[in-house]
């Protein structure tokens, strides 16, 4: 690892200053994914700032029909949160499915957000609950935030503080790991809401996160496994790599988006 | 260089480190605390699991600067003296190592499913939650073994600890 300045953020104006003044300042949150780029020389920041010093940051808030979580919320406080199995339990499954136990206590909603791993989980269940990213200086809805591989709409000296997730009627996420790594090879977010019903993918695009309108319309119609039955995704834009073809990753997105209906419909 | 200070199995300490220094490289290289051992480059194997303010961590995913003021627990802190923490016991017992490459990190894995999960834990809940720990040697079975008769051991066992391992 290339040696940095390490600063502790007082606060999130402290940070963003911090992250303004330096030449590549990046924020550390749980250093999950970080740390291990930064051994591998993936990443050779100037400056880290660390925001795991910032009070306030891990709120898990429910309210009218909307779960509000900081962006220091660990994986393993999403997944054991009473209020979140109460108002979104299949998001507390998810945070549950990352990593292993000693990942999640370090692991933060917001780095993984931010980082924009196309293997992910989060990213799905932004993308499927329609959620708004709000950051230190604006909201960005979950859509135009995962703008590519590893790259978000975030600027440099720019801070995620929360996501707030649409509470929905239904909602499920199914992951196939990959054996190796155990990040998504497939994940299938589902979410029904009264006016709309949104599939997001994630393990599968070869540039992150992507919906799949065709399943979208069937289950707007007919919100059930069955309405699934015969139909496919095609090949182009999906990754295809050692671990999976295109073609199998293309075959598990429907297994897994007929399995997340059937536990949404519980 | 940023000083840094914690409380390492209930020693206070305190040094100026590079910043760069991974709490692993701090337990093991300047501390001399050589029983949290480094298994891969890629922070999946768990030999390196420790616990910080009473939880499981890896680390050599966390710079030791993280760990500023916070309570440190590691393998060496686990036993009392010459007698074994009942999990150690239990590995022992029920020939839960082969090389013990791995050991260090199971057993301080062992102890926090220990403490979120309750001291009845079944071989699937074991081997879901050992997801984060590799072994080379023993293919799982006794490790699995070893991780059950420990728990159960820690709930008859009143011996009073440090706080982090209970
Ligand atoms: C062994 C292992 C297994 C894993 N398995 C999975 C898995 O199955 N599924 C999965 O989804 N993830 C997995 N992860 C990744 C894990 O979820 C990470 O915790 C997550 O990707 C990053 O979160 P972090 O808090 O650790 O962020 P960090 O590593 O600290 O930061 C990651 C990036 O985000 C930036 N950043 C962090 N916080 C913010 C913020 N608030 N605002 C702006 N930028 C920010 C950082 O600058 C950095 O670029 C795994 C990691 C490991 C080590
Ligand atoms: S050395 Fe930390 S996980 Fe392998
Ligand atoms: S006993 Fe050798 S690696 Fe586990």
């Amino acid at each position: 690892m290339y040696d940095f300045t390490y600063h502790k953020a007082a606060s999130l104006d402290d940070a963003a200053k911090l992250l303004a003044s330096a030449v590549d300042a990046k924020p550390i949150a749980g250093g999950q994914s970080l740390l291990p780029m930064m051994k591998f020389r993936l990443a050779s920041p100037s400056d880290l700032v660390d925001l795991g010093t910032i009070a306030g940051l891990d709120r898990i808030e429910a309210e009218g029909g909307t779960l509000t979580l900081g962006a220091m919320c660990r994986h393993g406080a999403v997944c054991t949160s009473e209020v979140v199995q109460k108002t979104l339990p299949a998001l507390a499954h998810l945070a549950g499915l990352i990593g292993d136990p000693a990942v999640r206590h370090r692991g933060t909603l917001g780095g993984s957000l931010a980082n924009n791993d196309p293997t992910a989980d989060y990213p799905a269940a932004a993308v499927s609950l329609g959620a708004t990213i709000v950051t230190s200086k604006r909201e960005i809805a979950a859509e135009d935030f995962f703008t590519g591989l590893f790259e978000t709409a975030l600027e440099p000296d720019e801070i995620v503080v929360a996501a707030r997730f649409p509470v929905p009627e239904k909602a499920a996420y199914e992951k196939f790991r990959n054996p190796a790594s155990r990040y998504a090879m497939v994940g299938v977010f589902v979410a029904k809401f009264p006016d709309v019903v949104r599939v997001a993918v994630t393990g599968a695009g070869a540039s992150g996160v992507f919906r799949v309108p065709s399943f979208e319309e069937a289950l707007s119609k007919d919100f059930s496994a069955d309405a699934l039955k015969g139909l496919s995704i095609s090949t182009d834009g999906l990754a295809g790599d050692i671990h999976a073809s295109a073609e199998y990753r293309a075959h598990l997105v429907g297994v897994m988006a007929r399995r997340a209906v059937a536990a949404a419909n519980g | 260089m940023p000083a840094v200070s914690m409380t390492v199995n209930g020693t206070p300490v305190t040094a100026d480190i590079d910043p760069r220094t991974l709490l692993v490289q701090f337990l093991r290289e300047h501390l001399r605390l050589t029983g949290t051992h480094v298994g891969c480059d890629t922070s999946q194997c768990g030999a390196c699991v420790v616990h910080v303010n009473g939880e499981a961590v890896k680390s050599c995913a966390m710079l030791a600067v993280q760990a500023d003021g916070a309570e440190v627990l590691t393998i060496e802190g686990v036993a009392q003296g010459d007698t074994l923490h009942p999990m150690q016991e239990a590995f022992r017992d029920n020939h839960g190592l082969q090389c013990g490459f791995c050991t260090p990190g199971m057993i301080m894995t062992a102890l926090d499913m220990v403490r979120r999960l309750g001291p009845v834990l079944d071989d699937h809940t074991i081997r879901e939650e050992l997801e984060g720990n590799l072994c080379r040697c023993t293919g799982y079975h006794n490790i699995v073994k070893s991780i059950a008769a420990g728990a159960r051991a820690m709930a008859a066992d009143d011996t009073p600890r440090r706080a982090a391992a209970e």
